[in-house]
């Protein structure tokens, strides 16, 4: 085969389009993952899970197992060295489940050996005898049903109290007087399957005993130095005794920011004082990591007959699983952004996460404010459609911008452009419909040959979709950032952040060339050992974040080396503008900003549509997005097209299936997400206009384009089919209409 | 068991277990992990190698099915003067993100335009709807095949 | 566990005899998805893939013998694909092209499930099964192959040998269903052709029943054969689809087809 010189890659400072500076060894497969990971004397761990979605653990046998060959250690939960449970937030999972699952696939016990079957073989000799316990599986029922925690362990804690049982936490937006009346109201009830971020690289890593008690995990995970304060005190260690270190990421979605492997992997390494490693299939990912909340949302707007939204009731119910990961923030996110970037001045939102034994659900790439953006946007169709206004000129009426009040009594001091982006995508110019014949491919079905043309209409969507940006309601949201600046003004950054596919290395290596004007710079490995935390690659908050750490940082060491002269090695700590709580009774602000700041995104999506059977061709999709400044416009795109395509997702094929708690399609097989010829050519327009409280006015831009595209397919599929499509991901079954 | 087979031009043994893929067998024994372990059922094409020739998924070959045979994986495309040009243009195009299923894509990507080197936008789709990627929307990795193409 | 490795058909007609319990492996991309998911652990794998004899397709007395060991990919190719349309359409349905690389005919008939893509297209052309055992070799309808989900007619000790068609060059397609665009197991599929010479029209659904089968009805009988073929079918709801849905697709497809063969 043919091979080419590599050209020299451009070494980008602050706004050039530029190859990411890890294409090459990801390209060549020379780039270690966490699943790459090997170690002399490595031992092989493998997870026995529950089989059931909720039940009383009888009695646990490990003796048979420990009698097979290889077998190192086999530890269940009498062997958590330290504290019994963990979380994200609230410790209500157990490291391995003592008297009760509570979901299927929970963890029970553990077993390491020296080849993988061996352990395989082992784990399936743990015998585990349970008491099946009624599960509970519907969100709509679990407030009335047997608590799943008894000590409520997300209660008090600055949240409204609830005494209802399995309150993950219940939150009330009310806003001016939610029941005047307008001249036409619109109502509708929808609902939102489980969607699973399906990261393609399996949860794994490894972990290595230190000689002197402590532990070295490399691991793929969103945030370094939250996995420490989990790992540490369940192992009953100081933190400085275990480093997290960050193996190569295959994507994450929020899926990483829950530990998987992390303790487990520790603890057998400590037990047989060898390097441990796990990686999980394809099928032990989907019990691995929490998924996004699956969600019915009840809907009322009203407005005047010119269209103006004079009132707004929302209702949510979120179905959190069994443990409580980020679902709090979940339950808020899904409030705050409930209405969509609309003025209103009147409105009443209650959002409530339950506990149920389905699978645990927590963060995933738009953060609540997807499920809520699908059923907003179905409304505001549904508005524009009774009062026969054009459904854009509808959202441009109403659209939320600079100085505007939010519901929840924020007054918006940054850039929202919301109308400008409703502008420029709806400006976009629409494909003329392709004529017939066309190969298969090219039509509703695809590769399936299931149509020469009957059947398909074609549809045009419009969605518009907005979320906060960075941590909320008062969180301590902070990045580290070192740099070691030589005398021949070369550098070395480092920084905590996850790089977990988003460009995060190549923002930190842009700014620091600008900011040091040198090419001269390198990133260090991220580990939790050398600087201070940098926080969650999440929230849409990673540029941000690190970018105004990497930049203070560089800054300082300028300073300091016009100061000292030589080597310098200057720490600096970035904090975003504070923000406070929402009131608990009221979900009002109690200071000036509960959020730091917003990006929103329009999208317009054409369709066909096969309606005798369907299935659906996504022809077209456009789409503009709030960017604030675009620091690699190149990696812009790609998290826009990427984004986009996991929302397409959601509106037309994914969905973990359950059936009594037990998932039923824990398979690339039956879990589908797009394929190349299910993802149109997406054209992106960046609107940059820069966020004043932003280094270089930068903002996220992972989330908006997931949040606001679901809602746009399903928008087009509702034009071409002429149905109400109330729930995603849509079934043939339902444009069908059986 | 032992096989034998040629890995990127090199004859080489392995020591397997029977029910063992050849996937496995690449990372595993033969320290190879360039292919990637991301499905494990032939859904997503991130194995993706060449077995005599032919494109297949490494997970869903048994390893003792490759033992006489050739195998060509990601770490054999590149040659001592450089990267592919199907590497080359991943890199330029931005296809890649979090790069897990690159390696799979950039081999089908070489086996694609051996077979046609001028693909269309339809068969370049059809061609590589078995290799899923889950970060770019496929967009970024349809511009480096074209890009490819363009540079025979 | 072992893994053999036959390099004649007799030898693993043998080996298949000696070891009834030993699972064949073709292409592998049913029985490695087991084996990496810890579904099974047979003692013994029978390898046919270096089995010269099971490879290709020869044409014999003017019908066509495939060997159990031809690929998606052989069957797409144009020569076959002229003679065997609906099987080449059925093909590019299934899976990727690294999975058509490496699936085979007889091992779709091996795995026997309701969905096999192969299956409808070679009801609806009467195929017949060439089976193998040491004691010799036996030929079966292929409509009385099928026993039941993933259960078939072979005896412990036999082996798929080959499929027998006489193409009836009469025209005919094949559809799948699936809710994606690409790499899709069928949520119901259907094969129809024509057959001027029986005076049939000849339909073959699958993953509408517990085994792919067949419908015919006289050629007068176009009108009726949507609902006939719906009504043939006994699909079940499960994580792919829903009763329902699959009869009332079984039903549009139908009507299509007969409109693309009818011309």
């Amino acid at each position: 085969m043919s091979t080419t010189q590599p050209t020299k890659l451009q070494l980008g400072r602050i706004g050039d389009a530029v190859a990411r500076h890890d294409a090459t060894p990801k390209v060549t497969g020379e780039f270690a993952y966490s699943s790459d990971l090997n170690a002399a004397g490595m031992l092989w761990g493998v997870t026995v899970r529950s089989p059931h979605a909720h039940a009383r653990i009888v009695e646990l046998d490990i003796s048979q197992a420990m009698r097979m060959a290889g077998v190192h250690a086999v530890l269940t939960h009498a062997d958590v060295p330290g504290q019994k449970t963990y979380g994200l937030e609230f410790a209500d999972q157990p490291v391995l489940a003592a008297e009760r699952v509570r979901y299927y696939g929970e963890p029970v016990a553990l077993v390491a050996a020296e080849e993988p079957e061996q352990a395989r073989r082992a784990a399936a000799a743990v015998r585990v005898e349970y008491e099946v316990i009624e599960p509970v599986v519907d969100m709509e029922r679990a407030t009335e049903q047997p608590p799943l925690h008894t000590d409520r362990p997300t209660m008090a804690h600055g949240y409204r109290e609830d005494e209802r049982p399995n309150v993950v936490r219940h939150l009330v937006i009310r806003h001016g007087d939610p029941d005047a009346e307008g001249d036409i109201t619109v109502s509708g009830v929808y609902d939102v399957g489980i969607q699973d971020q399906a990261f393609l690289g399996p949860e794994s890593g490894l972990a290595v005993p230190d000689g002197e008690g402590g532990v070295d995990v490399y691991v793929a995970t969103q945030w370094l130095h939250v996995d420490r304060d989990q790992v540490a005190p369940c192992l009953g260690l100081p933190p400085e005794m275990v480093r997290i270190h960050l193996a190569g990421v295959g994507g994450a979605f929020g899926g990483r920011e829950d530990l998987s492997m992390q303790i487990h992997g520790a603890m057998l390494a400590l037990q047989t004082t060898r390097p441990v490693k796990i990686v999980y299939n394809r099928e032990e990912s989907f019990f691995g990591h929490v998924h996004r909340h699956p969600a019915r949302i009840w809907c009322e707007h009203r407005a005047t007959r010119a269209g103006e939204l004079v009132s707004v009731r929302i209702r949510i119910l979120l179905d959190g699983g069994a443990y409580a990961s980020s679902s709090t923030a979940v339950a808020s996110n899904a409030a705050c952004f409930a209405i969509g970037p609309y003025k209103v001045a009147n409105a009443l939102i209650e959002s409530t996460c339950v506990y149920t034994n389905n699978p645990p659900c927590g963060a995933m790439r738009g953060f609540g404010a997807v499920q809520t953006c699908f059923a907003a946007e179905a409304q505001m169709d549904k508005l524009a459609d009774e009062l026969g206004i054009d459904p854009v000129e509808l959202r441009l009426l109403n659209a939320l911008g600079s100085g505007d009040t939010l519901p929840t009594g924020q007054v918006i001091e940054g850039v929202l452009p919301t109308a400008e982006v409703i502008r420029r995508a709806a400006a976009l110019p629409v494909p003329d419909a392709e004529p017939l014949p066309r190969d298969a491919i090219r039509l509703p079905g695809g590769a399936g040959n299931t149509t020469r043309g009957e059947g398909v209409k074609r549809g045009v969507g419009f969605a518009v979709g907005f979320k906060n940006i960075c941590y909320s309601e008062g969180f301590d949201d902070f990045t580290a950032a070192r740099v070691l600046l030589r005398a021949d003004g070369s550098a070395e950054i480092h920084c905590a952040s996850a790089e977990v596919g988003q460009g995060v290395t190549d923002v930190i290596l842009q700014v620091a060339r600008t900011e040091l004007g040198t090419d001269d710079v390198v990133l260090a490995a991220p580990g939790t050992a050398a600087v201070g935390s940098a926080g969650s690659a999440s929230a849409s908050r990673m540029t941000w974040m690190a970018a105004g750490a990497v930049r203070d940082a560089c800054r300082a060491a300028l300073e300091e080396q016009k100061r000292s002269g030589g080597e310098v090695d200057v720490e600096r700590i970035y904090r975003h503008p504070r923000t406070t709580p929402l009131d608990p009774e009221t979900g009002q602000v109690t200071g000036e900003r509960a959020h730091v700041s917003f990006a929103v995104a329009a999208m317009r999506v054409v369709a066909e549509v096969d309606v005798d059977l369907g299935l659906t061709r996504v022809v077209w999709i456009g789409t503009a997005q709030d960017v604030g400044k675009a620091i690699n416009p190149l990696a812009v795109e790609g998290q826009i097209e990427g984004g986009t395509a996991q929302g397409l997702g959601l509106a037309l094929m994914e969905e973990i299936r359950t059936r009594d708690g037990l998932i039923t399609n824990a398979s690339f097989t039956d879990y589908l997400i797009p394929t190349a010829l299910d993802m149109p050519p997406v054209e992106s327009e960046l609107i940059e206009d820069a966020e004043p409280d932003a280094p270089y006015g930068v903002k996220g831009v992972g989330e908006p384009p997931t949040v606001v595209s679901s809602a746009a397919v399903v928008s087009a599929l509702r034009d071409a089919t002429g149905r109400e499509l109330a729930r995603i991901p849509v079934r043939p079954d339902d444009v069908v209409g059986l | 068991m032992k096989i034998r087979l040629v890995v990127n031009g090199e004859a080489r043994e392995a020591d397997v277990w029977a029910g063992e893929s050849l996937l496995t067998a690449l990372r595993d024994t033969l320290e190879l992990p360039g292919s990637k372990n991301a499905c494990e059922q032939g859904e997503c094409g991130s194995c993706s190698v060449l077995l005599d020739g032919d494109l297949v998924c490494a997970c869903l070959v048994l390893a003792a099915q490759a033992d006489g045979h050739e195998v060509t994986t990601v770490e054999g495309l590149r040659s001592e003067d450089g990267l592919h040009r199907v590497q080359q243009a991943f890199v330029e195009a931005g296809a890649v993100q979090c790069g897990f299923c690159t390696p799979g894509l950039v081999v089908a990507t070489a086996a694609l335009l051996e077979r046609v080197p001028s693909p269309s936008d339809d068969v370049i789709r059809e061609e590589l709807s078995g290799n899923l990627c889950r970060c770019t929307g496929y967009a970024k990795i349809f511009d480096a095949v074209r890009l490819a193409a363009s540079r025979a | 566990m072992e893994v053999i490795t036959p390099r004649t058909l007799d030898e693993a007609l043998r080996l298949k005899s000696e070891r009834p319990d030993a699972r064949p492996i073709a292409g592998g991309t049913d029985l490695l998805v087991e084996l990496n998911f810890d579904r099974t652990r047979p003692e013994t794998i029978l390898n046919l893939a270096e089995v010269p004899e099971l490879k290709g397709w020869v044409r014999e007395n003017g019908s066509l013998r495939l060997g159990a060991g031809l690929t998606y990919t052989e069957a797409m190719a144009p020569e076959l694909a002229e003679l065997l349309p609906a099987l080449a359409e059925a093909s590019r349905t299934v899976g990727s092209p690294q999975i058509r690389n490496r699936g085979t005919i007889g091992g779709n008939l091996g795995t026997a499930s309701p969905a096999g893509d192969a299956h409808p297209p070679l009801l609806v052309e009467d195929a017949t099964v060439e089976i193998g055992s040491a004691r010799g070799v036996r030929t079966l309808p292929l409509t009385e192959f099928f026993l039941g989900p993933k259960r078939n007619a072979l005896a412990e000790d036999e082996l798929v040998l080959a499929v027998r068609v006489d193409p009836g060059r009469q025209p005919q397609t094949f559809m799948k269903v699936g809710p994606r665009n690409a790499m899709v197991i069928a949520v119901c599929s259907l094969a129809v052709g024509i057959d001027r010479v029986r005076g049939e029209l000849r339909a073959a659904y699958g993953s509408a029943g517990p085994v792919p089968a067949l419908v015919t009805a006289p050629l007068d009988a176009r009108e009726d054969f949507p609902d006939l073929v719906a009504g043939a079918s006994s699909p079940i709801d499960d994580v792919r689809g829903t009763a329902a849905y699959r009869r009332h697709a079984l039903r549009v497809l139908t009507k299509r087809a007969l409109d693309r063969v009818f011309v």
